[in-house]
């Protein structure tokens, strides 16, 4: 009787410290959000939020005044994200459909994890060959003075999230019931007559989520626009200029400032507008994903 | 009037060649780096300390070591909790509140951009627990970043130990934590194991966040505690891309993604080996 009771004493200690473990998890998302709350938020004791939020001029270290718009710089964030996604959203979805109802098993064994080890490539390792190789090509082609720009950038990123957006469709069109495609077959359809009008219908909103997803990485993929999308601070016209969006700014100037100057807030207050951008698109598709799970099982 | 059967051939040919150009990049990537990087990789490059006056005397060895002991303190930071939470979420968790919030955070923790860990980790670790640019603090903060994508793995390597293991175990008098310990984890080693080296190997990749919280360009010593200043070699990548004033500064840049590539690669071939092996072996 008494080893018993010692048993589950045992029991509910081991049980509390995995449940701790878990809450570590909870406390991180929490911690990362108070951290960059509780400093970014004290930039608007100093600039206001209209200025932060609509202002076109991001120009801290002006000797005479210094300007705190983002604007221009979100632009940019706006730019590289829908220039990656034009190039990412139809090879990945045409990935995806290649991987689920075209290639033979073994074909897919291989070329699968391929795709996926595109995202193993360190970003840095893309950002340099962005400057080597594709720089100089993208600036040859369109006799521009520097290939340093958006477009640049844009093709590189899009290369970036290409596995995200591949893997997730292709897990969608798979968890889709077979007998979709049976009924279609039957009914006389070719087989690409099949996918378009059946299987890309019904597996629509797990691919916008999947999509999001991909949306979700290029706002904030760091490295490539970094060293590839040409750091000026000038609002972009083209994707031509070479432009500085939201990450690289952070990642420039956080070296630089003095910590707990309002320089040192606002960057923080960057940060939390990725937070909340990153984290309200990864909500979102969060949910597709689910209700199109629980749509299909059966 | 195409007939459907060629609009068919048609559409998915351009299928396989968009298929086919993610193989291609992926090929073309390696092609670069290799034919760039294998110039200036000699065994003086290698092994010896960087030489700051002119870069073809010197070698990325402290690189090196900063990277691999990075890959350690992200493995001890990130490995026993996050297969911990793991375990929590698969086999003890009820559905409720505490849990759906554990994973709805999980899910969103990997869809942060790195740079945002970075401001957490400066912050956080380098500031306010006052580790300064420590191989500590990047390592905490990597391994923060590592965190959900561990998680994540060793959940599906435990959800893919079938019930009826447990039930015998359980029919046969064993605790909960005795079944754990001796019916599933036994099973789920290699699952645990291939996606935590999988996330180490991204995590010492990573840039962004050693940027924030600080990595160091040169330094003439090798670091000999976990406080130390550290050199690594995605920073050291950048650097040399970038900002550094050598005419030969991006041939050698080349150098070193070699080395970071090869390193991060003989990690991902490690996992795509074991996972084959095992998919032939496991069958349920």
């Amino acid at each position: 009787m008494g080893s018993g009771s010692c048993k589950n004493l045992k029991e509910k200690v081991i049980k509390f410290i995995f449940s701790a473990t878990g809450a570590i998890a909870l406390l991180t998302l929490i911690g990362i959000f108070l951290f960059l709350f509780t400093t970014g938020i004290k930039s608007f004791t100093q600039v206001s939020a209209g200025d932060f939020f609509t202002g076109r001029d991001w120009n801290p270290t002006a000797y005479q005044e210094p300007q705190w718009g983002i604007l221009g710089l979100l632009v940019s964030t706006a730019m590289i994200t829908l220039g990656s996604l034009v190039i990412a959203i139809p090879l990945g979805i045409a990935a995806a459909i290649y991987l689920s109802e075209i290639a033979r098993p073994n074909v897919r064994e291989i070329v699968k994890p391929i795709i996926e080890m595109i995202a193993g490539i360190p970003s840095v390792v893309l950002g340099l060959l962005g400057i080597l190789f594709l720089a100089p090509a993208i600036a040859d082609l369109f006799n521009l003075s520097s290939g340093l720009n958006a477009l640049t950038s844009s093709i590189i990123v899009g290369i970036m999230v290409l596995p995200t957006i591949v893997s997730i469709s292709e897990d969608v069109l798979r968890s889709l019931p077979k007998e979709f495609r049976e009924a279609g077959l039957a009914l006389g359809a070719t087989k690409w007559q099949m996918i378009r009008m059946t299987l890309l219908p019904a597996g629509l909103s797990g691919l916008s989520a999947a999509v999001l997803l991909g949306l979700g990485r290029a706002i904030g993929e760091t490295m490539v626009v970094l060293m590839v999308a040409g750091n000026s601070r000038a609002m972009p016209t083209s994707f031509f200029d070479p432009i500085r969006p939201i990450t690289a700014n952070i990642a420039i100037e956080i070296k630089e400032v003095v910590k707990d100057s309002l320089h040192y807030q606002t960057l923080f207050a960057m940060g939390l507008v990725l937070f909340a951008l990153t984290f309200v698109i990864n909500f979102i598709s969060d949910l597709i994903i689910q209700k199109q799970v629980r749509k299909y099982q059966w | 009037m195409i007939s459907e059967n060629n609009k068919q051939k048609i559409v998915f040919m351009i299928i396989r060649v968009a298929a086919f150009f993610s193989v291609a990049v992926l090929i073309l990537v390696f092609i670069f780096v290799f034919m760039g990087g294998a110039e200036v990789i000699n065994i003086n490059y290698l092994t010896k300390m960087w030489s700051h006056s002119d870069i073809r005397q010197g070698g990325i060895f402290p690189a090196i070591l900063g990277s691999v002991f990075l890959g350690i303190g992200v493995a001890m930071a990130s490995i026993p909790i996050g297969i911990g939470a793991a375990i929590y979420l698969n086999e003890y968790a009820k559905d409720n509140l505490f849990t759906r919030s554990i994973k709805l955070a999980i899910r969103n923790l990997a869809g942060i951009p790195s740079i945002i860990y970075g401001l957490f980790g400066l912050s956080f670790f380098v500031l306010f627990l006052r580790l300064g640019t420590s191989l500590a603090a990047a390592s905490l903060t990597l391994g923060v970043m590592t965190l959900p994508w561990i998680i994540t793995a060793s959940e599906e390597a435990l959800k893919a130990v079938p019930l009826s293991l447990r039930e015998g175990s359980y029919a046969l008098g064993a605790s909960k934590w005795q079944t754990i310990q001796g019916n599933v984890l036994p099973h789920s080693w290699s699952g645990i194991l291939t996606g935590s080296i999988l996330g180490i190997s991204r995590a010492m990749g990573e840039t962004a966040p050693i940027i924030v919280v600080g990595a160091t360009f040169f330094m003439s010593y090798l670091p000999t505690s976990p406080f130390d200043k550290f050199m690594a070699l995605p920073y050291h990548t950048f650097i040399l891309a970038t900002q550094h004033s050598s005419q030969y500064a991006q041939e050698y840049a080349l150098g070193t993604a070699l080395v970071l590539i090869c390193l991060t690669f003989i990690l991902n071939l490690g996992v795509f080996i074991i996972r084959y092996k095992l998919r032939k072996k496991k069958e349920w």
